[in-house]
């Protein structure tokens, strides 16, 4: 299952790739990868724990950047 | 992003007060320097602690913040206000930049229709176009967006479809023409019967394609990527063991000294100008050619076609129009319009394209008292008597069959020979025309050092390399089924050198196979057709040959300034790092890698944006 989120306050390209990266390391994420240049990110995970890993991605997000917000599109 | 710009000013105006104005006591010029920092630096400081709590070492904010309070530290207080100052302005630029070249792709968007005015219940009603249904009929005025694909049925109009496919002349529209969703109206109001849903309208699979335009990354972006994962870490550890061995092994060695140093390496670790360009330059070309009217998957793409090496094109449709046309009419004893009436006339009851396009050309009302009689005659054409003339009309075959004596044409296409009371009246030239711009095209593909033109067709051996003599292609393919076309591309696959791409144009109607094998599918005249949009790489939303030219020139210009930031920002960052690690730099230098090299290769990378219309 794939869906998209809007991205906002993320600043630095650098810190969007440090993002995606950390992302991509929760379990049950199969893929993730951020458009810094659109502010969107386009996330692939496995759709029976979906609650379980967007609720762990907004707590990856809070740690790496806390000024990041995300919104399903 | 403006009180950051204040904030920048009015710390720059302290910055420079304290630097000019030399007070008696030293002590009033560091607190001015100390005030100027903490105004443009508060912001970083308050993350750097932050960022810290939370585990996060290499984080930018905290390798400035200890830069600066280590410059303090070893009295070194312009240059820890300046580093700070700098670092500031350079994020402010980049967001600036990045802004701006976001706005540029983002007013392709600006086709985005808001309302839709439906005609429902004899009333005229003002809503969303997603709630419009196929088959309704919907009103478009002068100045509105058309939201939705549909026939005209009533009204006539001038289109602008520059968003769409770059193409500046309005276009004219009358009843039953197809519109595309996406243009604007610009004289008259409009009907239109809605033919697809908005999320199928060719404007919603625009929209989804652009914002989708930069989510493949390409080997530059990657390997940037990479190159930042390693590199800030390194640089930080080379600074620390700067900073504690040498005072320790080397005797009279000052530690404030290796201690500078160390904190120059920290300035020059953060690799921004390289994440941020690279991005920016592919996002900028991408950006470019959509203004053209050429639509790009993904950077991958873009990198990609500039490595053509062998164009592979499609004759039906992609070089040439697709549509057959009387191209001649050669009339002997009688005159041209004549023998095109008596041509029309004979043809008239058959369906075949050839009759159609003969219909086509006389183009005049047909009066069916005046045709007395036709038949058929299978393979060969037609007989009909057209009041009191006997008229053949057909191939060589038939001529011969009737002992009719006739000059062959040579010219390629299909040639309808016309006998008129078993005398020879002259032939009628039917042809495939080749596109307008093709010849150019192909020319300035050679231009450009593609090495190998191909072209690949399911027509007749005669007719494709006439065309393909005609255009100066390198080699041509004909009589081709479709499994055959993929073949062939399997083979100029195979045949290319190891870095070289093979690129595929076609007009996307059976060739989707095709475009999925080949290194980089481009589909021409997409609009409109949606599995030509499925299906390729990159679509071309106008149906000019040409375009391949400028997408290949632009791919190119990107490339160059991809490659020109990557190498100017990694010599100078690394250059910048030993002359500090021997102690012949101060900080002030390793401001200039940092934000001197961002500016500089954001500059670079908006140069892509530039493009010629």
């Amino acid at each position: 299952m794939s869906i998209k989120f809007k991205i906002i306050g993320l600043d630095c390209a650098n810190c969007a790739a440090e993002l995606e990266r950390a992302i991509q390391k929760v379990s049950g994420v199969e893929n993730a990868n951020i458009n810094f240049m659109m502010q969107r990110m386009e996330l692939e995970f496995d759709e029976n724990h979906r609650e379980e890993i967007i609720d762990k991605i907004k707590k990856v997000i809070k740690k790496e950047e806390p000024d990041v917000i995300i919104e399903e599109m | 992003m403006k009180k950051r710009l204040r904030k920048i000013i009015f710390s720059a105006i302290l910055y420079l007060f304290s630097m000019c104005v030399k007070f008696d006591n030293i002590f009033i010029n560091n607190i001015l320097f100390f005030i100027s920092y903490i105004i443009v630096g508060y912001e970083i400081l308050r993350k750097a602690v932050r960022n810290i709590l939370r585990g996060k070492v290499f984080d930018e904010n905290f390798l400035m913040s200890v830069a600066t309070i280590g410059a303090f530290g070893i009295g070194e207080f312009p240059e820890a206000v300046a580093v700070m100052l700098f670092y500031q302005i350079g994020e402010l630029f980049q967001s600036y930049a990045v802004d701006k070249s976001r706005k540029s792709i983002t007013s392709l968007m600006d086709i985005r229709p808001d309302y839709a005015n439906v005609y429902r219940n004899g009333k005229e009603e003002k809503v969303d176009p997603d709630e419009v249904q196929i088959g309704e009929i919907i009103i478009i005025k002068p100045g509105e967006k058309v939201p939705l694909d549909g026939y005209l049925i009533e009204g006539k109009t001038n289109l602008d479809t520059k968003a769409l496919t770059g193409e500046s002349l309005p276009r004219e529209v009358e009843e039953n023409d197809e519109i595309l969703s996406g243009s604007i109206n610009l004289s008259g109001v409009i009907k239109l019967q809605v033919t697809k849903q908005f999320g199928e309208s060719t404007v919603s699979k625009i929209l989804d394609l652009v914002e989708n335009a930069s989510s493949k990354k390409s080997k530059s972006e990657n390997f940037i990527t990479k190159f930042a994962k390693y590199y800030t870490p390194i640089v930080v550890i080379i600074a620390v063991i700067i900073a504690i061995i040498p005072p320790i092994i080397i005797k009279d060695a000052s530690f404030i000294d290796w201690l500078y140093r160390a904190l120059s390496f920290l300035v020059v670790s953060c690799p921004c100008a390289l994440v941020i360009s690279i991005p920016l330059s592919f996002f900028g070309g991408i950006g470019g050619a959509s203004k053209m009217g050429i639509l790009i998957k993904g950077s991958n793409y873009l990198e990609a076609l500039s490595k053509t090496e062998t164009v592979v094109f499609d004759k039906t449709g992609t070089l040439t129009e697709g549509v057959f046309e009387v191209q001649k009419v050669e009339a002997i004893g009688i005159s041209q319009e004549e023998l095109l009436k008596i041509s029309a006339y004979s043809e008239y009851y058959s369906n075949h394209p050839i009759s159609k396009s003969v219909k086509k050309a006389y183009g005049k009302e047909i009066d069916e008292k005046q045709i007395i009689e036709t038949k058929e005659l299978s393979g060969l054409g037609i007989f009909a008597k057209i009041e009191e003339k006997e008229v053949l009309i057909g191939n060589e075959k038939l001529m011969n069959e009737n002992q009719i004596k006739f000059t062959r044409c040579e010219e390629v296409g299909t040639v309808l020979y016309v006998a008129i009371n078993k005398k020879y009246a002259g032939y009628i030239l039917i042809a495939d025309k080749i596109k307008e711009d093709s010849e150019k095209a192909i020319k300035d593909l050679k231009k450009m050092n593609i090495k190998r033109t191909v072209m690949l067709t399911g027509d007749r051996k005669k007719v494709g390399e006439a065309v393909s003599q005609k255009l100066n292609i390198d080699n041509v393919y004909t009589e081709l089924l479709p499994d055959g076309k993929v073949q062939k591309v399997e083979e100029l696959l195979k045949e290319k050198s190891d870095k070289g791409k093979v690129a595929f144009v076609g007009d996307g109607i059976n060739d989707a196979p095709v475009l999925a094998l080949a290194d980089i599918g481009i589909a021409m005249g997409g609009l409109g057709a949606d599995s030509a949009i499925e299906a390729a790489d990159i679509v071309i939303m106008t149906d000019e040959p040409s375009k391949i030219v400028n997408a290949i020139k632009l791919s190119k210009k990107t490339m160059r300034i991809v490659n020109e930031n990557i190498i100017f920002a990694i010599f100078v960052k690394i250059a910048v790092l030993m002359l500090s690690a021997l102690g012949l730099s101060t900080m002030w230098e390793a401001v200039f890698a940092d934000v001197g090299v961002s500016v500089i290769a954001i500059i670079n990378a908006l140069r892509v944006l530039n493009v010629k219309k």
